[in-house]
C-alpha cells in the first residue's frame, strides 16, 4: 500500500505545545514540506521570533536561532552574510515583525535582504495572554482594549503586506490564509515562489499568512475558521502584490 | 628633550589640522614620539578648529596641551582665546595676514607671518599659505629639520599631487626672519 | 611589518580588527567613532568580508548575533548611548555564549551626553550592562597601539571563552594620531572550516549531523539554573587568567592613583610634575576592567599612605578600587564630567589639596 501522507521529514517528532485549532502546526509543516521538495532541510538556517513560535527551533529540523524580540531580520541579515548561498528564513508574529520589530523588516526589505520572511498574522498577542496587536481589528477584544478597539485609541489596524510591498527592495510580496484546504495549498505555492525567489537572488520575499487563535480569540477551532474568513480576510485581503517574473 | 607641545589654531577651513599633521609625520620620519590631538566637535561645523601636536624623545603621556611652548595664531579670535597658553620664553606665530591685532604678551617671541601675501607674490600660489606658516615654524623652532618635510610630501601628496612638492618646499623657505 | 604608520585612532581600531580576521562588521553612525563604519564599508569587502550599514544600533548588534552563530569573525563599534541601546544584545550574546568585539569609543553621559570623551560607562561595560548573570570581557587601552593590540587579542579571548569582549576606548584615542605598528594581518576562516572550528556555529545539517538550535528563552527554570551555572566557571577562569595592569613606582609612592584609559596618561604627566616638587607618586593602571586586576593592589607598599581615584566620571572604578584595598589605605577621587577632560596640572593640584601640602 502506498503511504498517502507521511509525517513531514523537517518536523522533529514530537507533540507541538501550540493550542488545539492553532495553524502555526500547518505553517511549520508547509515550510519545512517545501524545504524538503527542495532538498534543503540540510542548508536551511532559520530564525525564531520572541511569541508562541520562540519554541519553534524544538520542532524545526533545521539549524535554528532564536533572536530577541523584533530582531529576526537583522540576525538574519547576518547570518546571510557569512552563508550567502544557505536558505534562511524569519518566522515572526504580529508584535514581533509589526509592533518591536517595525524597524528591522522595513529595513530588511529595503536593503532587498536575501531571506524569507513568514508573518503569522492572528491579529492578537498569543504568548503573553492575549494583548491587542497592531493588527487587532477595530471592535476586536483583547485584554488591552477590553471593551473592543478603536480607532482614537490604537489607531486602524496596520497592513503589513501593503506596507513592505511599497518598497523596492521587496520583490515577492503576498498574503495568503490557512483557512480552507484550497488557501493552505496556496500558502504552499506562495512559500515555494518565496524559496525560488530566494535561491535566484531576485530580493526580499514577504508572505503574510492569516492565522487563528482561537485561545485568545475565546472561540473553538472551527468557529475560530469562520471568524478569520469573516472578519480577517475582508480587511486582509488575500492578494500577490508583487512577484519577479523570474518565478511567476 | 622633553616633551614640546605646539597648539595650531584658526578657523575651520585653514589649513590648521593639515599644518599639524605635517609636523607630526615630520617628527615621525625623524624617529620621534610624536602625538596629534584634534578638536572635534560643533566648532569644526563652521568655527574654531584646532590641533595640539607634542613632540618628544620619549614616550608621550598627554596628547594634551594646558599650556604649550609653540602657539600659531591662524585668526584673530584664536589669537584672543589662546594667548594665555603660551609658556614664558615661548614663539608665538601670528598671521598677519588676517589677523589686525598685536600680541599682548611681551615674555615670549613674536612673529607676524602674512602667509597669503607671501603665497601669492613669493611663490607664487595663494593656496600655499598654510605651508608658508609651516615653514616659519620649523625654522625657528627647530622642531623638526627642514629637509625632512621633502619626504614627508612625498608620503602625503601621492597621484596627482606629486607635482605640488617642490612647491610646497618652495613654500616652506618663502618666509625669512 | 615594523614600519611605523602614523593614523588616527579609529582607523587603526578597524585596521586592527581586519588584520585579525575580522570580517563582518554591523554599524550607526555616531561621534565620535564614525571612522570606524566608514572605514570598514570601503575595507571589507576588498577582504571578502560585509558590512552593513545598520538603521539603529539595536538592529546592528543583532545583525552581530545572527554572524557570530553562523561562525563569522564579527566586530560591532559604538559610543557609550549607542552601547547602552545594544545592551539588550550584549545580553543576549552572552546568554548564547557568543563571540562578538565590541568596541565602546566612550564619551560623556548620561543620555545623549556630550560628544567629548569620557570613562562614565566603567559600570555599563563592567557591572553587566543588560539584564542577567554574565560578565563581558573589558579591556581598557590608553595607547592608539596598545588598543590595537588589545583588538587582535579579543577576537582570540571571545572565541576561546565564547563570550562577548568589549574594548573600552575613549574619544580621545579614537581622535588623535600616534605613530603605530600596525600588527600582521591573518587569515579569516572561509566559510567550509566554520564547521570544523567552531562546532557550535550554525552552518546548515546537511544531513549528517542534528540541527543546532541556539536557544535564550529556558521555559524551564531547573534547566536554565543549571545551564548558567554550566558556563560560569568559565568567568571565575578569567578572573584567574585574563586581568592586567601596569604598575608605575609603586615600591617609592607615598601616593598612588589609579587610572585608566587616556586619564593614565595624563595622570603620567602629573605624576612628573609632582615629582619636581618633592612629591612622590605611583600609579595602578588597569588594562582590564573586568576582571579587575584586584592583585594589583597586594602590590602597593607601605610607604603609600593615600589612594586616588582619577576618572572622567562621577567616581565608577573607585568602587572596585575600594573594594581590592578591603579598606587598608584611604581613598580619594579626582574626577570631571560631562565630557570635560583633566589636565596634568588639574590633577596634580588637586593631589596637593588632597594631601594638604601648601
Amino acid at each position: 500500500m502506498k503511504p498517502v501522507f507521511e509525517y513531514t521529514k523537517g518536523m522533529r517528532e514530537m507533540e507541538l505545545h501550540y493550542c488545539p485549532g492553532c495553524t502555526h502546526g500547518i505553517a511549520h509543516r508547509l515550510i519545512m514540506e517545501v524545504l524538503e521538495e527542495r532538498g534543503d532541510l540540510g542548508n536551511c538556517i532559520a530564525v525564531s521570533p520572541v511569541g508562541c513560535s520562540i519554541v519553534a527551533h524544538h520542532y524545526l529540523d533545521v539549524d535554528m536561532i532564536e533572536a530577541a524580540h523584533g530582531r529576526a531580520p537583522a540576525t538574519a541579515s547576518g547570518i546571510k552574510r557569512v552563508h550567502p548561498d544557505s536558505p534562511v528564513f524569519t518566522y515572526q508574529g504580529d508584535g514581533d515583525l509589526a509592533s518591536i520589530g517595525t524597524a528591522e523588516i522595513v529595513h530588511a526589505a529595503h536593503r532587498g535582504e536575501k531571506f524569507c520572511t513568514f508573518f503569522i498574522n492572528n491579529a492578537i498577542y498569543g504568548m503573553t495572554g492575549g494583548q491587542m496587536a497592531p493588527t487587532t481589528l477595530i471592535g476586536q477584544k483583547s485584554t488591552t482594549c477590553v471593551e473592543g478597539r478603536t480607532v482614537a485609541q490604537a489607531g486602524m489596524p496596520l497592513r503589513m503586506a501593503e506596507l513592505i510591498a511599497t518598497i523596492d527592495g521587496a520583490v515577492f510580496v503576498e498574503r495568503v490564509s490557512l483557512s480552507s484546504p484550497a488557501e493552505i495549498r496556496k500558502a504552499k505555492k506562495a512559500i515555494q515562489r518565496a524559496f525560488e525567489v530566494q535561491e535566484k537572488k531576485l530580493g526580499f520575499a514577504f508572505i503574510e499568512i492569516l492565522s487563528t487563535c482561537p485561545t485568545n480569540w475565546g472561540l473553538n477551532p472551527v468557529d475560530s475558521i469562520e471568524w478569520l474568513k469573516e472578519n480577517m480576510i475582508p480587511y486582509y485581503p488575500l492578494k500577490q502584490f508583487k512577484c519577479p517574473e523570474e518565478v511567476k | 628633550m622633553s616633551v614640546k607641545k605646539i597648539f595650531i589654531a584658526g578657523f575651520g577651513g585653514q589649513g590648521v589640522l593639515l599644518i599639524g599633521r605635517m609636523l607630526a609625520y615630520a617628527a615621525m620620519y625623524e624617529e620621534k614620539e610624536v602625538t596629534w590631538m584634534p578638536s572635534y566637535g560643533p566648532e569644526m561645523r563652521g568655527g574654531t578648529a584646532n590641533c595640539t601636536v607634542c613632540i618628544s624623545e620619549d614616550p608621550i603621556a598627554s596628547p594634551l596641551a594646558s599650556t604649550c611652548d609653540v602657539l600659531v595664531a591662524m585668526n584673530g579670535p584664536s589669537l584672543d582665546k589662546f594667548e594665555s597658553m603660551l609658556l614664558p620664553g615661548g614663539d608665538l606665530f601670528i598671521n598677519s595676514s588676517i589677523v589686525t591685532q598685536k600680541a599682548t604678551r611681551t615674555d615670549v617671541n613674536v612673529y607676524y607671518v602674512d602667509c597669503n601675501k607671501i603665497a601669492e607674490e613669493k611663490v607664487g600660489n595663494g593656496k600655499t599659505a598654510n605651508m608658508v606658516m609651516l615653514g616659519a615654524i620649523i625654522q625657528i623652532t627647530n622642531i623638526v629639520g627642514l629637509a625632512i618635510m621633502e619626504q614627508v610630501f612625498e608620503k602625503v601628496m601621492t597621484g596627482g599631487k606629486t607635482a605640488l612638492i617642490a612647491l610646497n618646499m618652495k613654500a616652506l623657505e618663502a618666509w625669512t626672519k | 611589518m615594523t614600519e611605523k604608520k602614523l593614523m588616527k585612532g579609529n582607523e587603526a581600531f578597524a585596521k586592527a580588527a581586519l588584520n585579525a580576521g575580522c570580517r563582518y562588521y554591523f554599524g550607526y553612525p555616531i561621534t565620535p567613532q564614525n571612522e570606524i563604519p566608514e572605514y570598514m564599508s570601503r575595507e571589507l569587502a576588498k577582504v571578502g568580508g560585509a558590512f552593513i550599514q545598520a538603521e539603529s544600533e539595536l538592529a546592528a548588534v543583532n545583525m552581530a548575533y545572527g554572524a557570530a552563530a553562523a561562525g563569522g569573525r564579527v566586530m560591532i563599534s559604538s559610543s557609550s548611548p549607542g552601547i547602552a541601546l545594544m545592551q539588550e544584545g550584549i545580553s543576549l550574546l552572552a546568554s548564547v555564549q557568543l563571540p562578538v568585539v565590541i568596541l565602546n569609543i566612550m564619551r560623556g553621559g548620561p543620555g545623549i551626553g556630550s560628544i567629548q570623551p569620557g570613562q562614565a560607562d566603567y559600570n555599563q561595560v563592567t557591572r553587566g550592562g543588560g539584564n542577567g548573570d554574565y560578565h563581558c570581557i573589558v579591556y581598557a587601552p590608553s595607547s592608539i597601539q596598545e588598543t590595537m593590540d588589545m583588538i587582535t587579542k579579543a577576537f582570540e579571548v571571545a572565541e576561546e571563552y565564547r563570550n562577548p569582549v568589549i574594548i573600552a576606548a575613549d574619544g580621545m584615542l579614537g581622535q588623535m594620531m600616534e605613530p603605530v605598528i600596525i600588527p600582521e594581518a591573518k587569515p579569516a576562516l572561509t566559510e567550509e572550516e566554520i564547521p570544523a572550528a567552531k562546532p557550535w556555529a550554525l552552518t546548515g545539517h546537511k544531513n549528517k549531523r542534528e540541527r543546532i538550535a541556539i536557544n535564550s528563552v529556558w521555559l524551564e527554570q531547573e534547566l536554565l539554573e543549571d545551564y548558567i551555572n554550566g558556563y560560569w566557571p568559565k568567568y571565575i577562569k578569567a578572573e584567574k587568567e585574563l586581568a592586567e595592569y601596569e604598575a608605575v613606582n609603586l615600591e617609592d609612592a607615598e601616593t598612588v592613583f589609579v587610572a585608566f584609559g587616556s586619564t593614565a596618561r595624563v595622570v603620567l604627566e602629573a605624576m612628573d610634575i609632582l615629582a619636581k616638587e618633592g612629591i612622590k607618586t605611583g600609579l595602578i593602571r588597569p588594562k582590564t576592567l573586568w576582571p579587575f586586576p584586584n592583585e594589583a593592589f597586594s602590590k602597593i607598599g607601605p610607604k603609600t599612605k593615600q589612594i586616588i581615584s582619577v576618572e572622567l566620571s562621577q567616581g565608577q572604578m573607585i568602587h572596585d578600587v575600594k573594594y581590592a584595598l578591603e579598606g587598608r589605605l584611604p581613598v580619594a577621587l579626582i574626577n570631571r564630567v560631562g565630557g570635560m577632560l583633566i589636565d596634568p596640572v588639574e590633577v596634580a593640584e588637586r593631589t596637593k589639596k588632597i594631601l594638604e601640602v601648601k
